[in-house]
């Protein structure tokens, strides 16, 4: 292709993108907005509560995810330095947009994957979108995202979204089709439709795969919160990100602890609590 | 109608890219060995063709790669057919629609798996009551008559064990007691007890015969093992490379081997457990003994006369006496046959 011709042809690309926008980007930002007043809702709900109840609904919660006291013990000591070095605002809008980053990867990825269990022609065509959306750089999808919604929450968020739901599709997924196919013989064998194998046999059976998909999903989520925080997104990418530009070692560090924090946290919590979900497994001899 | 309660007629299963092309060649006696030669399809199933009669154990016996378990699997269509027919009560198996199939494997016939195919996540009692939780029954009413087949097949105080907290035979008797609570007339059988070790196996083939003593359920029952099929075969049915070779009860086929290779399949097995007294009866009025039934085993009949210091024993039927049969003629009756064991033919 010739240099004229190329620039033509991305000049057509950039203003047909750009005409889509002018057209669509309202109706799609409308589409959004019942996510965004949840995350500020939710974000309100976290900074607005006087800290002590916070703490307590994450002990409480930290304590029944894991039923450990030790565990318990250190997400209050963790979250006391938090709040003692003063990243608790920080912190609590990235707890917000994970949490909402995580539901709407749970609501939106597990379905996905479960479609791709049932055939292999969805299998064979999600599959390179999600290769895609893993390793295509964040700042190549961040373009189009902003030209549609602009700066803020909700292009943060589904940047965050974008990179972050690719682990609970594929092990949903997998852990479908890894089912053990002398068991789902048995249930086709009694007479289970489709929803009675996919509800009492697929699902619970394939749970601690798909706990390693949310979990997977929860800890890359924490890693986008920085690049997030590029296009306003609040939270604790944003004090990263200027510890960069003007080289405050402090700063960069403590912030970027107090995110480990939040992953090691969410990590540990899900996985002792997915555990316990399987029951079976504890004891005996697994055939 | 008759007391046949499954029909299976004609029955052709071919496996393969273009099976329904391949049905002609097999139906004009192409064998499976060319068939996987010429065109890279095997043959599953070879004009099967079987009547189960109402209420007895009807076993299908074959070595591995027989076709039994496909064959079994027909009767639920959890493996569609290439052609035939399976009629049972009346209905044709194969025009069901999906919802109509589902219905009669909810209630009409239910299965027992060789690798048991237990819910690992689920309780011993939620397992029993999973036939019935898909029938759409309420809990409380599952779980009231999963308890009752718990206790008939003896597990009463594991309904709170996982399945992977119990040995084989226990696994196995949770797969059984399933099969039952959902009260369907036929009872399929995939080998289901060849997992298990001898002893164990023995145990589950008296609770299966005592169970169907109360039950007089329809089963058909797969097995590789002929001590197995002999023990509990109203009928047996032997099957190879996909078609059956012989077929009639345990007596007949002992007796009456119909080629070389079920003449070498039953040579190995005691003779004086299945045969009848009945099957060498003769007229003979010089011989004086004790009175038999004339459905004693030998092995019984030859302890009663030998403990009885005579040499024979009359044989009653109804109160009246039918026959005799003499000591020599039951020891020559379960004697090894010598024919076609130095054959040159090995089988297995």
């Amino acid at each position: 292709m010739g240099r004229t011709d190329l620039r033509d042809f991305k000049k057509a690309i950039d203003e047909s993108f750009r005409d889509f926008t002018r057209n669509y980007g309202e109706a799609i930002e409308n589409f959004f907005d019942p996510l965004l007043y949840f995350l500020i809702w939710l974000e309100k709900l976290f900074l607005n509560s006087p800290w002590p109840i916070v703490m307590a609904s994450i002990a409480l919660l930290v304590y029944f995810g894991s039923k450990s006291i030790k565990l318990t013990i250190g997400a209050l000591f963790a979250f006391l330095l938090i709040g003692y070095l003063d990243m608790w605002e920080d912190t609590m809008a990235t707890l917000a947009i994970i949490s909402v980053a995580t539901i709407v990867c749970i609501s939106v990825g597990i379905p996905i994957g479960i479609l791709m269990a049932r055939s292999n022609r969805t299998q064979t065509v999600v599959t390179p979108i999600l290769d895609i959306m893993q390793t295509i750089p964040s700042f190549v999808y961040l373009i189009p995202v902003v030209m549609l919604l602009g700066i803020g929450k909700v292009p943060g968020l589904l940047a965050v979204c974008i990179y972050a739901i690719p682990p609970i599709v594929r092990l949903t997924n997998l852990g479908i089709r890894l089912v053990d196919k002398d068991v789902m013989e048995a249930s086709e064998a009694f007479g289970a439709s489709y929803k009675q194998k996919l509800l009492d046999v697929q699902i619970p059976l394939a749970l601690p795969n798909i706990f390693a998909g949310v979990n997977q999903t929860i800890m890359m989520a924490l890693s986008m919160v920085v690049i997030a925080s590029m296009i306003g997104v609040k939270g604790l990418g944003v004090p990263v990100l200027r510890a960069i530009s003007n080289q405050y070692l402090a700063l960069g560090v403590m912030n970027g602890l107090a995110i480990v924090v939040l992953a090691i946290l969410f990590d540990r919590v899900s996985q002792s609590f997915g555990k316990r979900l399987q029951a079976h497994r504890e004891s005996g001899h697994n055939v | 109608m008759s007391d046949i309660k499954v029909s299976i007629n004609s029955l052709y299963k071919i496996f393969g890219s273009d099976a329904a092309s391949m049905i002609g060649l097999v139906k004009e006696g192409m064998s499976k060995s060319d068939l996987l030669e010429q065109h890279g399809h095997v043959l599953g199933l070879d004009n099967v063709n079987i009547d189960v009669k109402k209420q007895q154990i009807q076993v299908i016996m074959g070595l591995s790669g027989s076709g039994k378990s496909t064959l079994i699997r027909h009767i639920n269509r959890l493996i569609e057919p290439t052609s035939g027919s399976i009629i049972v009560d009346g209905d044709d198996i194969l025009s069901m629609s999906p919802a109509e199939l589902r219905d009669f494997r909810r209630s009409k016939a239910s299965m027992v798996f060789q690798k048991f195919g237990l819910l690992p996540h689920r309780k011993v009692i939620d397992n029993v009551a999973y036939g019935l939780s898909i029938q759409g029954i309420n809990k409380e009413e599952a779980l009231a008559r999963s308890n009752k087949w718990i206790e008939s097949v003896g597990l009463t105080g594991f309904e709170n064990h996982y399945p992977s907290q119990l040995s084989g035979g226990m696994q196995q008797r949770v797969g059984l007691a399933r099969a039952l609570a959902t009260d369907a007339d036929i009872l399929l059988m995939d080998e289901a007890f060849s997992a298990l070790d001898p002893l164990i196996r023995s145990d589950m083939q008296d609770v299966l015969l005592s169970l169907q003593e109360q039950l007089h359920k329809t089963i058909i029952f797969i097995t590789h093992d002929l001590d197995e099929a002999l023990k509990l075969g109203d009928d047996i049915a032997i099957l190879r490379d996909g078609a059956v070779i012989q077929s009639g009860t345990a007596e007949k086929i002992i007796l009456h081997p119909a080629d070389d290779y079920v003449t070498d399949f039953i040579k190995d097995i005691n003779k004086a457990r299945v045969l009848k007294v009945s099957s060498v009866m003769a007229k003979d009025a010089a011989i004086k003994g004790p009175e038999i039934q004339d459905n004693v085993i030998i092995e019984d009949a030859l302890q009663t006369v030998s403990q009885s210091g005579s040499n024979g024993a009359i044989i009653v039927k109804n109160g009246k006496k039918v026959g005799t049969v003499s000591l020599t003629d039951m020891i020559m009756a379960i004697a090894r046959s010598t024919k076609n064991t130095d054959s040159d033919t090995v089988y297995r």
